[in-house]
């Protein structure tokens, strides 16, 4: 059985061999004339890695489908958005992991941990900026990926699924926006965080609960940092990242629109019959 | 002669008569539709096993009492008066430092003017809280126009911690006082709505006019 070719760069691909070269090659006939050059061997060893892991998973089918798959014409930048929000998510997370090494949830030393990370800690100024001016970005960039699939129509059939998880995806965005603004534990971060508490506890019924489970009590207590902690960089990028893979899925899946100024060119049967 | 293919009877009891893969007489349940059944049982079984203790834990908090009540000394009483308010700093969630404080207006009840809240014994210090009842951040008493004014949004409140202007929603929040060896103590906070009728602690934004009350209840962590 022909295994399908890894979809490797042209420079990493094994090139057939030319007439006359075959036989020095391979030293079929006689031993090679000259030896294979160190770039050879990487190539050699570059390609055996990517088959041997390839002939293992079966994955070039799939990623040849996922990365190459054919897109209409007119796709322009604006369907770029979509992976620049997916982009602004993961350098998110990079750096969220990064501080989650310095950063102390506890009422007590929040502010001094998230200003130690700013002013002492070895380019702690640099990646809390990353994080904090990344996620005014990822929130600007989903909402213009949003407004490019409304105004371009690409939420209609059979898309209305994706344009749901879509809708959630911004949701969680913003709750993570709203939980991760509690955390530098400032004068600004805390009274926000109460005004918003507060917004929670308006809705009826529900809305006092739903203040008293995100405060952990009535009022601002001891654990309420460690709650908005644990949603920031555990609950909430897990489902984001989860949907994020069924939002990829389903564009894999159903393929993308033309945007809406092009229209369908008519075929050559139809103009023959005319 | 050749047979005539067999019947299948699609609403019979036995997997038998209904011609399943794998049937048996006397069967009325495929071994292999059990075993599905039992691995999705299995599974749902564990999945509750530690889902639900985990949500209990999260959302155990929302059915306790997490501010007991202390009595917190603010001063003698030869401190206050019952014609202005005397700023203090009391401590509402004693665990986490200069987040957990507060600061309350205290005076002395006046008996001339002052409306005795219903359902309530009478209190000998008026106490308010400085939560605004719009959004929650902190108002400041202003004497010269003897006026509560919260810096956020712009709520105005009167002497009495009444609405006067903006968006809250009830007055502002008092606490229970009690006079215990010539030394003023405050409790526990309760609400008010605009006709002085008291209430449970309810978080800002909650009204408490009319049937608002029953949209925004009494809670177990108050």
């Amino acid at each position: 059985m022909k295994l399908p070719a890894p979809p490797l760069p042209k420079a990493l691909r094994r090139s057939p061999p030319r007439p006359g070269q075959d036989d020095r090659k391979n030293g079929r006939n006689g031993p090679p004339a000259t030896k294979p050059t160190p770039k050879d061997q990487a190539v050699e060893g570059v390609a055996g890695v990517v088959g041997w892991l390839d002939e293992r998973t079966g994955a070039s089918p799939f990623l040849r489908g996922f990365l190459y798959r054919k897109v209409p014409k007119g796709t322009n930048w604006y369907y770029t958005l979509g992976s620049a929000t997916m982009f602004a998510f993961l350098a998110q997370a990079v750096t969220g992991v990064f501080l989650a090494m310095y950063y102390e949830p506890d009422p007590t030393r929040a502010y001094e941990s998230a200003s130690r990370i700013t002013n002492e800690v070895f380019l702690g100024e640099f990646v809390r900026g990353m994080h904090r001016w990344g996620s005014t970005v990822m929130i600007i960039l989903i909402f213009l990926h949003m407004g490019r699939t409304f105004f371009f129509g690409a939420y209609k059939y059979p898309r209305e699924l994706n344009w749901v998880i879509g809708v959630v995806l911004v949701v969680l965005t913003l709750m993570m926006g709203l939980t991760g603004y509690l955390l530098p534990f400032d004068q600004r971060s805390f009274w926000a965080t109460v005004v918003a508490v507060n917004l929670n506890s308006s809705g009826p019924i529900v809305g006092p609960y739903l203040a008293d489970f995100l405060r952990v009590g009535s009022e601002f207590g001891p654990t309420t940092i460690a709650r908005f902690y644990a949603l920031h960089m555990l609950a909430v990028p897990g489902l984001i990242a989860a949907l994020i893979g069924a939002h990829l899925y389903l564009v894999a899946k159903l393929g993308t629109t033309a945007p809406p100024w092009l229209k369908a060119e008519k075929k050559d049967l139809l103009k023959e019959e005319v | 002669m050749a047979d005539s293919p067999k019947k299948f009877d699609k609403k019979s009891r036995y997997t038998e008569a209904r011609g399943l893969p794998g049937a048996f007489e006397g069967e009325t349940v495929t071994r292999r539709r059990f075993m599905e059944g039992t691995a999705l049982a299995a599974g749902g079984i564990a999945t509750m096993a530690f889902a639900l203790p985990g949500l209990g834990f999260a959302l155990g908090p929302i059915f306790e009492d997490t501010i007991p009540t202390r009595w917190q000394d603010v001063g003698p009483e030869g401190d206050f008066n019952d014609q202005s308010y005397v700023p203090r700093v009391m401590n509402i969630e004693p665990q986490i430092g200069d987040a957990g404080k507060t600061t309350i207006y205290v005076r002395k009840f006046n008996t001339d003017q002052d409306k005795v809240i219903e359902g309530q014994d009478k209190q000998p210090y008026v106490v308010i809280s400085t939560r605004c009842a719009h959004l929650g951040c902190p108002v400041r008493y202003t004497q010269a126009s003897q006026k509560f004014l919260c810096p956020c949004h712009g709520g105005v409140y009167g002497f009495e911690g009444n609405v006067e202007a903006g968006p809250p929603v009830r007055p502002l929040d008092r606490f229970y006082t009690r006079v215990t060896n010539g030394r003023v103590e405050v409790g526990d906070r309760f609400s008010l709505n605009s006709q002085f009728e008291r209430f449970s602690p309810r978080d800002p934004t909650n009204h408490l006019d009319g049937l608002w009350q029953y949209l925004y209840p009494s809670r177990p962590t108050t």
